[in-house]
């Protein structure tokens, strides 16, 4: 595709570049001076953050072109290009990354004592890889920044994490590299079809069906361990109980995305036709997720396990919106309804970008203070800290879909969208209300409600205004979204429509 | 011979003088001066470097110019193949001179056997013909034989000295036995000559098939492969780590071009027969050495089965019998030398008082000892494991991208999967010296140059990854 649209300056890359920069600067204020370490990280996120608020107000939204395009030669020998740009998939998605890299920064604090300096600059190279991943448009350049994040968070989840961090951390990195290896031949294959790494040149290439079966089960290696997908999903929990507060946020809000925007930007595209052979495979997992995991998440006594449970049912959303659009296809060829499971899709990533973030938050607040994340251990929090309570309870009520907030948007959208493939697929994937309301306000109920439970809980202090501007700001994305999901999904709208017609078109000569 | 044949090998050359001269100096010089000894190998290296960099008038128009009746070659890919090597041979240098001075090993033999060393290298890796072959490697293999043995009191030192040396003599033996059956069956040592003869002849010739069998085995021990591997973890625990840092280093440099010289340029009829035979030892080693080195808790012999199983990716790329297969398999070899020489200058590095750090234990806590050497340790772990933006990563990728090309899906996969498990053991590098907490709280003493040199090393690994495409265009174009 030769139209796209390039700017005067790099503003992607310095995107990529300045938490990089910076974070090699946190590093040299050293051990010894830890609250220099915090402001120049935090100092560098906002900076990044404020520029990225470019890439919303340039954004031309009539266009399913790339935009803010930026091309170099990296490896002309295998013509591997430093290709970057946004569509309306990967522009929300930046955005939501350069706002949890602030996020995680004011979370992390006071709460991280030792080695601060290691701490901020691990997170900042993470926003770094992460930023990439959603721009780069070259395969090679993809699975870079795609493997380079794992080590930061490797990283961060071994030398910060809970007593079982090792395994967790171990089994988070291996996970992420198997599935990962699999793309990589699949991505190569696809170099020695086409002869370039070029993402936007994949989408044209012919490919025979075999071809494209085993692309697609290359890449569905790869994005289903990192959505995660049931059955691969179980490096998730283990992931997010080890790891701290900070990291549980990235992971949940930000990395769990690169998943599902992979499908978006590779195996739908790509891989047409094996996408709508095999999206019985995706839709049934997408289910099991949904119902399945959805009663796991009922049973579980600690509360990060619980919500990521949760995170994994929400995703399954996410894979369900995106691989309906193929039935509904095949009963109507006008394809009503297919447009909004996509965007339903998109919605509930960045919805559960938020709603997930800001649930990890919560349990870290009480975590700090109570050091314990088992649900029996609390009961009445509500009575010690109200304001707390608040945000808390509005979370939850978010992430079980009430109308009114972000939550219920994107499950809305997918939902209806299922509607018209299959009154079956809807009505297990409307399950997931039933079943997100009765683990979401079980929880609250043995958490915030009742009768103080023990001295411990009776001793909390309120939050602080940290915490209270953390939360504010999480909790007004949360409503806005809901309210008023119009300005997000008219961004999305042609790139959507876009990819549809790219799925529709077959790919076999 | 002649002056021009002069002016070819003037690398050698120098490096020739520059040894035997270094023996006649150590006559002059008292023990406290011994470090001139070191400077001066240091400024061989880099003389001979910028010798070699000059290049030859004729190599611009030709690509290769021959010296001494055609039995000695010198092309692009050597004198890339060279300068590395003396790249390498500085880092040796400079990480050896703390390890000799604390164990007590400070002696000259150690740079006159290193030069002699480099010198038959720089010979194999411009070998035109089977005499030049033999000869290059027996000076390379004979200088390593003495350096294994270097501390001759030591009883697993020599245990791996005897070790190394029946075992290398074998395969020396079985070398010049391939060697007769080649030269019966085409009437030739010329390299070129032997290429016409074979492309005639084909593989019904049993004896050109007999004599490649030897050959390939010759070449796989000298390689570590398996399953002619058994000399490396013996040798890699129980040498000095300043020779194991040599040996694992360039030497691998030299052999690479071997298997250039005698199975591309002299038997590349045969491809269909050596590929074979290769693939077999390439998925035998990275099999067998990636769950070996799951199991080890000496660092020593943990790298010494991840050596086998890089050895058997450089195969990868040979397999395929293309240009830019042999151009991944340089750049894997050449990029597997440097990350060698900065794993065992951490080695070096943390040993001290007259006691090697060998066991993986030794590192713990590193991260609070020495954050920046940590740092350093863990890129050139990540890079051994193959993850970008480090250069190991772009080496895998070419040698498996050669693979994929060839048709050999299945051999890629096999190679993926099992890089992931071997990401396991180099894990679990990074897990000691970041998750565990120290046991030693000593600081660790260093000469500055030595820390300079290791940084430098290991950043290399970030910088050849960031910016891999010069070396990557300089592997492919000499091909």
């Amino acid at each position: 595709m030769d139209n796209t649209i390039t700017t005067s300056w790099p503003l992607l890359s310095v995107l990529v570049w300045l938490p990089l920069l910076g974070s090699a600067g946190v590093l040299l204020a050293g051990n010894q001076r830890p609250s220099m370490a915090r402001w120049l990280a935090l100092l560098v996120a906002a900076a990044t953050l404020l520029l990225s608020l470019q890439l919303w107000l340039g954004f031309d939204s009539a266009t399913a072109a790339m935009q803010f395009s930026e091309m170099k030669a990296w490896i002309p020998a295998f013509k591997v290009n430093y290709h970057l740009g946004v569509d309306g998939f990967s522009m929300p998605l930046i955005l939501l990354t350069t706002i949890f890299g602030v996020i995680v920064i004011v979370a992390g604090w006071e709460v991280i004592k030792e080695r601060v300096h290691q701490y901020m600059a691990a997170f900042l190279m993470l926003q770094a890889a992460l930023t990439g991943v959603f721009a780069a448009l070259d395969g090679m350049l993809f699975y870079v920044f795609f493997e380079a994040m794992l080590v930061p968070m490797f990283l961060l989840i071994g030398v910060w994490g809970g007593p079982n961090r090792v395994y967790a951390a171990v089994k988070f990195f291996l996970y992420t590299f198997l599935g990962s290896v699999f793309m990589l031949i699949g991505l190569i294959y696809l170099y020695l079809q086409s002869g370039t790494f070029e993402i936007l040149s994949w989408h044209d290439l012919p490919l025979t069906m075999t071809q494209q079966k085993w692309i697609f089960l290359g890449m569905l290696a790869a994005f289903a361990v990192k959505i995660p997908m049931w059955p691969v999903h179980t490096w998730l929990p283990d992931a997010h109980v080890e790891a701290p507060t900070g990291g549980s946020i990235v992971l949940a809000a930000v990395m769990l995305k690169v998943g599902g925007y992979g499908f978006i930007r590779f195996s739908l595209p790509i891989t047409p036709d094996a996408s709508a052979m095999l999206d019985w495979v995706v839709i049934g997992l997408s289910l099991i997720a949904v119902v399945y995991i959805g009663f796991v998440a009922l049973v579980q006594t600690d509360m990060k396990k619980l919500i990521a449970y949760s995170s994994i049912t929400h995703m399954g959303f996410v894979t369900l919106g995106l691989f309906i659009a193929f039935s509904i296809y095949r009963g109507s060829p006008e394809g009503f309804g297919a447009a909004m499971g996509v965007e339903g899709a998109m919605m509930q990533m960045i919805s559960h970008g938020f709603i997930s973030g800001a649930l990890f938050f919560v349990v870290g607040v009480l975590y700090d203070r109570m050091h314990t994340r088992d649900i029996a251990d609390y009961g009445g929090v509500a009575n010690t800290m109200p304001w707390f309570a608040m945000f808390a309870v509005l979370f939850f009520m978010a992430n079980s879909g009430l109308p009114g907030t972000s939550g219920f948007v994107g499950e809305f959208m997918v939902i209806l969208a299922s509607f018209n493939a299959s009154l079956w697929i809807a009505f297990f994937a409307a399950f997931t209300l039933i079943m997100g309301a009765a683990y979401n306000l079980w929880l609250v109920k043995r958490v915030f409600f009742g009768e103080v439970r023990n001295d411990n809980v009776a001793r909390l202090t309120d939050i602080n205004s940290r915490e209270v501007l953390i939360l504010t700001v999480l909790a007004l994305a949360v409503l806005i979204i809901g309210l008023y999901p119009q300005p997000l999904l008219n961004v999305m709208h042609v790139s959507v429509e876009h990819l549809l017609q790219q799925i529709t078109t077959t790919k076999i000569i | 011979m002649n002056w021009q044949d002069l002016q070819i090998v003037a690398p050698e050359l120098f490096v020739l003088l520059m040894a035997c001269g270094l023996l006649i100096l150590d006559l002059f010089l008292s023990e406290q001066r011994r470090g001139i000894l070191h400077l001066v190998s240091v400024l061989t290296m880099a003389l001979a470097a910028i010798i070699t960099l000059r290049g030859h008038p004729a190599l611009e128009q030709t690509g290769a110019v021959m010296a001494f009746a055609d039995t000695f070659v010198r092309d692009g890919m050597g004198d890339l193949l060279k300068v590395f090597a003396y790249m390498v041979m500085i880092l040796v240098f400079v990480y050896s001179r703390y390890y000799l001075k604390q164990f007590n090993m400070y002696r000259s033999e150690f740079y006159s056997l290193s030069l002699f060393a480099l010198l038959g290298a720089m010979v194999l890796i411009s070998a035109a013909s089977l005499i030049t072959v033999y000869l290059g490697l027996e000076l390379m293999a004979l200088s390593l034989y003495a350096m294994v043995a270097l501390k001759r009191d030591d009883r697993k030192a020599t245990e791996a000295a005897m070790k190394y040396f029946i075992l290398g003599s074998m395969a020396s033996g079985m070398l010049l036995y391939g060697m007769s059956m080649i030269y019966g069956a085409t009437g030739s040592l010329q390299i070129s000559e032997i290429s016409l003869a074979v492309a005639q002849q084909g593989s019904d010739n049993m004896i050109l098939v007999f004599g490649l069998v030897f050959m390939v085995v010759a070449l796989a021990f000298k390689f570590g492969l398996v399953p002619f591997h058994m000399w490396v973890p013996d040798l890699y625990e129980g040498a000095p780590a300043p020779v194991v840092l040599f040996i694992s280093s360039m030497p691998k440099l030299a052999v690479f071009a071997m298997a250039i010289r005698l199975l591309q340029d002299g038997l590349s009829s045969l491809h269909t027969d050596w590929s074979g035979m290769l693939i077999v030892v390439a998925v035998l080693s990275i099999v067998l050495g990636n769950l070996a080195a799951l199991a080890q808790k000496n660092i020593k012999r943990m790298l010494a089965y991840s050596t086998i199983s890089h050895m058997g990716f450089v195969m990868l790329g040979l397999i395929s019998g293309t240009a830019t297969g042999f151009g991944a398999s340089m750049f894997y070899v050449i990029t597997y030398a440097l990350m060698s020489a900065g794993s065992f200058g951490v080695i070096i590095f943390m040993s001290s008082k007259g006691i090697e750090a060998e066991n993986l234990s030794d590192y713990k806590g590193l991260n609070q000892r020495n954050p920046w050497f940590a740092a350093m340790f863990a890129m050139l772990m990540l890079s051994m494991a193959g993850i970008p933006v480090f250069v190991g990563f772009f080496a895998k990728w070419l040698v498996i991208q050669a693979v994929v090309d060839a048709g050999l899906i299945w051999l890629a996969l096999l190679a993926v999967v099992f890089s992931v498990i071997g990401g396991y053991y180099y894990l679990r590098v990074i897990k000691i010296m970041y998750f565990d907490k120290a046991v030693d709280e000593n600081p660790i003493q260093a000469p500055s140059d030595f820390r300079a040199v290791l940084s430098v090393n290991a950043l290399l690994m970030l910088v050849l990854g960031v910016f891999s495409s010069p070396l990557i265009s300089a592997c492919m174009a000499v091909f």
